[in-house]
């Protein structure tokens, strides 16, 4: 396994407001592949949003970030197909009442975003408590595949079990949904916590990863996308690239960066410093996939 | 309350193989429960064999030291045992790695190897 050499694909956006842009046609593999018959699309990816968390000293604008991004997603000059939320929606509570309230709120705010279609999944604050009891009511199944212009969605469900695996089931619904499908169609794979083991340490892994992994292999093109350790990685596994996104709350360490993992504190001179959403486009020409990560506020673009 | 021998993976650079416990071996006594292990530190000479027996007092919890190569699942009624003979000194932190509530992230706890 590999990690992403940053220069090699890394580019700045004009004059410092779009954000940095990653480049596939750079990458070890293509998201892409140039014959596979799909269509150009965009969608953006949001993630942790953690809506609940209160604390002033962590994020003073903890009631309107969500809201400025839902506002920066409706302001993209392009319109996404689709926006993905890739878990922790919410912030985890022992109450279940306050966490359907949560779930509610967080719904109505994201309601606003004007797009035709959100894919929702949990992270582990909102389901590991009640294996996604309260997730289901409002979103509806934790795993599941959609179909987008040529490429085949999945989402993992890898929180509900709360030692953050997939478990048997849910592997052999995975293995069944790929028996029949064309290698060389487009994958990309939607969850919360990576697949590989980043840091299994800080809960940065996922147990039975491996086979999930294992059974996407043959598959030429894949990439997945995921959330959970609030900040952007770049990594690769064999073939399979995987990019984690930023939070939308607080911002974390760099895996193992420092002896305890703790949200990186406020900087009143940056605010919302580290913080930021993803949109990627992609065209049938591989070359032309980028990945955009954009702050949190709205800018010119 | 039921008992199990835990088959830790070890790292065979750091602690000694795992195998059955000994009935001369120290035997610590660790409770996990949100958010916090008892003792959270631990103290072991280096080249003694121990057995960390870990239950839960509330709920089901982990017990993971990747640095000395242990994992184990803590669940209330049962007493999870692991045998370990640490080969190296240092602190060597430990987590829980089964999501537990808001406080999940500061269960942790250290062993600290002493000659």
């Amino acid at each position: 396994m590999d990690d992403l050499d940053r220069r090699q694909f890394l580019k700045l956006g004009g004059a410092g407001v779009a954000g940095a842009v990653y480049v596939s046609g750079l990458w070890p593999q293509r998201v892409f592949g140039a014959s596979t018959g799909v269509e150009d699309f965009g969608f953006v990816q949001l993630s942790d949003t953690h809506w609940g968390f209160g604390d002033p000293s962590v994020n003073p604008d903890f009631a309107g970030t969500l809201e400025k991004a839902v506002a920066s997603v409706n302001g993209l000059r392009r319109r996404p197909d689709f926006v993905v939320f890739t878990g922790d929606l919410t912030h985890t509570t022992d109450d279940g009442d306050e966490r359907r309230r949560r779930l509610a709120r967080f719904r109505e705010i994201v309601g606003a975003l004007q797009v035709k279609s959100v894919r929702f999944m949990p992270g582990e604050h909102d389901a590991s408590l009640d294996r996604g009891a309260a997730f289901t009511e409002f979103f509806g199944d934790t795993h599941y595949v959609f179909d987008h212009k040529g490429v085949h969605f999945v989402v993992l469900d890898n929180v509900s079990d709360p030692t953050g695996s997939l478990g048997d089931a849910q592997l052999a619904w995975l293995r069944d949904d790929l028996a029949t499908r064309d290698k060389a169609q487009p994958i990309i794979v939607l969850t919360h916590r990576p697949l590989f083991d980043l840091a299994p340490q800080w809960d940065w892994a996922t147990r039975d990863g491996a086979q999930a992994l294992e059974a996407l292999v043959p598959f030429e093109y894949v990439t997945v996308f995921y959330g959970h350790i609030h900040q952007e990685h770049h990594h690769t596994t064999g073939h399979i690239a995987h990019h984690s996104a930023k939070s939308l709350i607080f911002p974390l360490p760099a895996p193992m960066s420092v002896p305890k993992k703790a949200p990186i504190p406020w900087n009143p001179a940056r605010p919302y410093d580290g913080l930021g959403f993803r949109s990627v486009q992609t065209t049938h020409h591989a070359e032309d996939t980028t990945l955009v990560e954009w702050p949190v506020a709205k800018v010119s673009r | 309350m039921t008992s199990r021998l835990l088959c830790a993976w070890v790292l065979a650079a750091s602690v000694g193989l795992a195998a059955p416990a000994h009935g001369a071996d120290r035997v610590i006594r660790v409770t996990a429960k949100r958010f916090e292990y008892a003792p959270a530190e631990i103290t072991l000479r280096r080249g003694e064999p121990v057995v960390l027996e870990l239950t839960s007092l509330d709920r089901d919890h982990g017990f993971r030291c990747d640095e000395l190569g242990l994992r184990a699942d803590v669940k209330p009624g049962e007493v999870t045992r692991v045998r370990l003979v640490p080969q190296q000194v240092g602190r060597f932190p430990f987590a829980c790695d089964v999501f537990c509530g808001d406080g999940h992230e500061d269960m942790a706890g250290e062993i600290d190897v002493v000659e």
